[in-house]
């Protein structure tokens, strides 16, 4: 389906289509989803981290980036027990209250409270809620070709839902629109990292954060919009440390926690969203698609705390990402009561006392909204390292 | 059977499983004062049968943990972990686990070995973070063996199925890599004959189990499912693949069918039936089943049973003739059922009610473990609508005694019950 969903930034100046953005994200009614539905088209939720959108998307729907939201969990609550991240919640909330629909739903075995969702979802809606089962043993030689399969299970799933078979090119076509979206991600988090004055990490994060609810073609064009005029501004360097953001892989720290920490820092890089920029590099176009979507999944991955990995010891990864964008310190955070980040975080913060990388350690609710103690901390943390 | 047999057989398997128990600790005591080799598992998909074939002591960590807790000790190991820096938020399993391995193996059990490899399935995705602590400690080797899951409820696939073959197919793949890496490890080549026999030990104990819980139908019921079948779990674990824990099973079977024949329970007046739903409250284990026992409730289920044993419930049967391919096939059938057992339980649960004649669900969602717990308030809502079955809701923890409330939890369990005395009442007066 050829349809556009969010037009309000058109022919604005680059601050006039930032604002249109963070409007945009900060809806969580996701207006852009409404329209897809009222227009005829099906949607497809998935569950953070990592979820090959391009299947979807070569079959129609419209993937949908499940990240919770900063709502209150009225009906979800009575579904779930105390002792749980707030995304689940909310996620589920999103769905219950009808903020959005969908006509299926996949989570991910990424931790042990998200691969709950997927009975938990199918209990409550009639549509598919399944898992899919992305490898955990990334190192065994089978895992590619396993994934493969798994990915043809899916698409036979979706196509049951669409009501009509993908081939091989629209697959193709599909993968060509994300390996744009990937390059203009990467265009993006360069320029944070190389000039972090002309792009502010919240900036970064809403204009990345938006792909996640709209059909990636129009992402594409807000960013090859945006993007000259990002690297076009006149703005100053300031004396402000670089930084890492890590602990943003599932759980969303709230937009103005991001905001906060960008008035006193540079994050010149972040695991925000990571799904959404988990393939480093463009996919082949020739050959088997989903061949070449599972091989790209395991070979040319980034990194996270529910992905494990021989190859990528995460501490090891996140001294090479601190290392890459030239960033003083890091701030470690994760969210209440996520188990893979907090235990992330015990080996983060050794690894970086060895290497000598100060670090500010936190945790956030995608709930928060007063940030001013956490401000006053991270004022002070930069304060230490800057007259040291 | 003479009155004297008889003595010999009521309680054997709690003695027997004790003992057995305490001589698993004491070996691998002598293993950790000879510096020998051990293999670090979990209760779900443990590969014992790879394992045993190479001659490798098996260490439960999650038994470990447990034991602190029931020894009433294990605050000291969660208090000693934190103070390294994991959070209270996480499982306590992993941070009395942690504890012990900072203290060198000190355990209130004996000394645990150090491992020389890890093994662990994603039955738990935490299984995974807490195999890489030991990585990072011990620069130890850790395989990690992925057994995909069932998709959907009720959409679990069968041999022959494609869907089935390429899950299969993946962990058979695997599993040749696992005995690539044992055979690495201790320099030992590897027996197929061997395994042949550690898997027909195998059978014999799932076999074993299987009727084991099926026995439970009976009235009164013949064990306890949360005390007596945590010893029996002791046994389905540690000794799995062993002559031991198969002859254990076989001569349980035997006790089961003596109890039932005569009409021996676990309680003088059985009254109420009761399934449980999750993990032990172990900080307080005898107190906690009492507290159901005193009004005449009796586990004659759990959900425990279930995953805890890795799915050996279903008594799947290894093909001797094909050894591996069956391995693949049973671990991927077993674990994948344990895992259901844990998300998916409805539908088991609902024929539970019937089979075992069920008066009332205990759920109890523990602080520590999110993959039994996330699900249990929303299992509940849909049981409740399915099925006119009372259920009981209570949180505490498995380990972390700061959040175990014995005052709160017996005035739920009190509510509960007086609930059931109201229920059985009705329905007297309907009759």
């Amino acid at each position: 389906m050829n349809l556009r969903t969010f037009e309000t930034w058109r022919g604005k100046a680059l601050d006039d289509v930032l604002y249109e953005c963070r409007e945009l994200f900060e809806d969580t009614t996701f207006p852009t989803v409404r329209q897809w539905r009222d227009a005829g088209g099906k949607v497809l939720g998935h569950f953070q981290v990592y979820f090959p959108e391009e299947i979807a998307h070569a079959a129609g729907m419209l993937p949908f980036k499940v990240r919770g939201a900063p709502i209150e969990a009225v009906q979800a609550d009575s579904r779930f027990g105390s002792y749980l991240c707030s995304i689940l919640k909310t996620s589920l909330e999103l769905a219950l209250s009808k903020r959005v629909e969908f006509d299926m739903f996949v989570t991910h075995p990424i931790c042990d409270a998200a691969r709950n969702l997927g009975a938990v979802w199918g209990r409550n809606f009639p549509y598919s809620c399944q898992i899919l089962y992305l490898p955990q043993n990334a190192n065994s030689p089978a895992a590619v070709t396993y994934l493969r399969n798994e990915y043809a299970r899916l698409l036979r799933d979706i196509e049951k839902i669409t009501g009509r078979p993908v081939n091989e090119d629209e697959l193709r076509l599909s993968v060509a629109v994300y390996n744009r979206n990937r390059a203009l991600l990467r265009e993006l988090y360069a320029l944070k990292r190389d000039t972090p004055w002309l792009v502010s990490a919240d900036e970064a994060y809403v204009l990345t954060a938006i792909g996640g609810f709209m059909p990636r073609e129009e992402h594409n064009e807000i960013l090859e919009t945006v993007l000259p005029q990002l690297a076009a501004r006149p703005n100053k360097k300031q004396d402000k440390i670089r930084l890492v953001f890590e602990g943003g892989f599932c759980e969303q720290p709230p937009l103005d926690l991001i905001r906060a920490i960008a008035r006193s820092c540079y994050v010149v890089d972040d695991d925000l969203l990571i799904g959404m920029r988990w393939i480093l590099e463009g996919v082949p176009l020739d050959g088997d698609p989903l061949l070449n979507l599972a091989s790209a999944y395991l070979e040319k991955s980034s990194y996270s705390p529910v992905q494990h990995d021989l190859r990528k010891p995460k501490e090891k990864m996140l001294i090479e990402r601190i290392r890459n964008s030239q960033a003083n310190a890091a701030i470690l955070t994760a969210a209440k009561m996520c188990e893979p980040g907090l235990e992330e975080q015990v080996a983060y913060l050794h690894a970086l006392d060895e290497e000598g990388i100060p670090y500010f350690i936190s945790e956030f609710e995608e709930k928060m909204t007063t940030f001013e103690h956490m401000e006053i901390q991270l004022e002070t943390f930069v304060e230490n390292i800057l007259f040291s | 059977m003479s009155h004297q047999e008889a003595d010999g057989i009521v309680g054997r398997g709690n003695r027997e499983g004790a003992d057995l128990f305490r001589r698993w600790f004491s070996e691998l005591g002598q293993t950790a004062e000879q510096g020998g080799l051990s293999a670090y598992v979990f209760v779900m998909g443990s590969m014992c049968e790879i394992l045993r074939t190479f001659n490798l002591p098996v260490v439960f960590p999650e038994i470990n943990s447990l034991q602190t807790a029931v020894r009433r000790v294990a605050h000291e190991y969660l208090n000693q972990a934190e103070d390294y820096g994991y959070s209270p938020d996480i499982c306590g399993y992993v941070k009395a686990d942690i504890a012990v391995q900072l203290r060198g193996g000190e355990h209130p059990m004996g000394r645990i070995p150090k491992p020389a490899l890890a093994v662990l399935t994603n039955a738990c995705n935490t299984y995974i973070k807490w195999a890489e602590i030991w990585e990072r400690m011990y620069h130890i080797p850790i395989f990690t063996l992925d057994v995909p899951g069932t998709r959907a409820a009720g959409t679990q696939t069968w041999a022959g199925d494609v869907d089935f073959e390429n899950d299969r197919q993946y962990v058979q793949a695997q599993i040749m890599d696992l005995i690539a890496l044992c055979e690495r490890v201790t320099g030992i080549k590897f027996d197929i004959d061997r395994l042949r026999e550690v898997m027909g030990y195998a059978n014999e104990m799932s076999r074993g189990w299987k009727q084991v819980l099926e026995f439970n139908k009976s009235r009164p019921s013949l064990f306890n499912a949360l005390t007596d079948g945590t010893i029996y779990l002791g046994v389905t674990n540690g000794f799995r693949g062993s002559p031991e824990g198969g002859r254990y099973f076989t001569k349980l079977v035997e006790e089961m069918a003596y109890k039932a024949s005569n009409g021996i329970g676990t309680l003088v007046d059985e009254k109420y039936r009761l399934t449980f739903i999750g993990v032990p409250c172990y900080p307080i284990f005898r107190r906690f089943n009492e507290l159901f026992t005193e009004w005449g409730g009796t586990f004659v289920h759990s959900t425990y049973l279930w995953f805890a044993s890795g799915g050996a419930n279903l008594g799947f049967e290894y093909d001797l003739a094909h050894p591996l391919e069956s391995l693949a096939e049973g671990v991927l059938i077993s674990v994948r059922d344990a895992m259901d057992s844990m998300f998916y339980p409805e539908r088991a649960l609902l024929e539970m009610v019937d089979s075992f004649h069920l008066d009332g669900v205990v759920y109890h969602p523990v602080k520590s473990c999110r993959t039994t717990s996330t699900g249990m308030a929303d299992n509940r809502r849909a049981l409740m609508a399915t099925r006119d079955v009372a259920s009981l809701f209570i949180e505490s923890d498995m380990m972390d005694r700061r959040v175990v409330s014995e005052a709160q939890m017996k005035n739920r369990i009190d509510a509960f019950f007086e609930g059931l005395a109201s229920r059985r009442q009705q329905e007297a007066a309907t009759r």
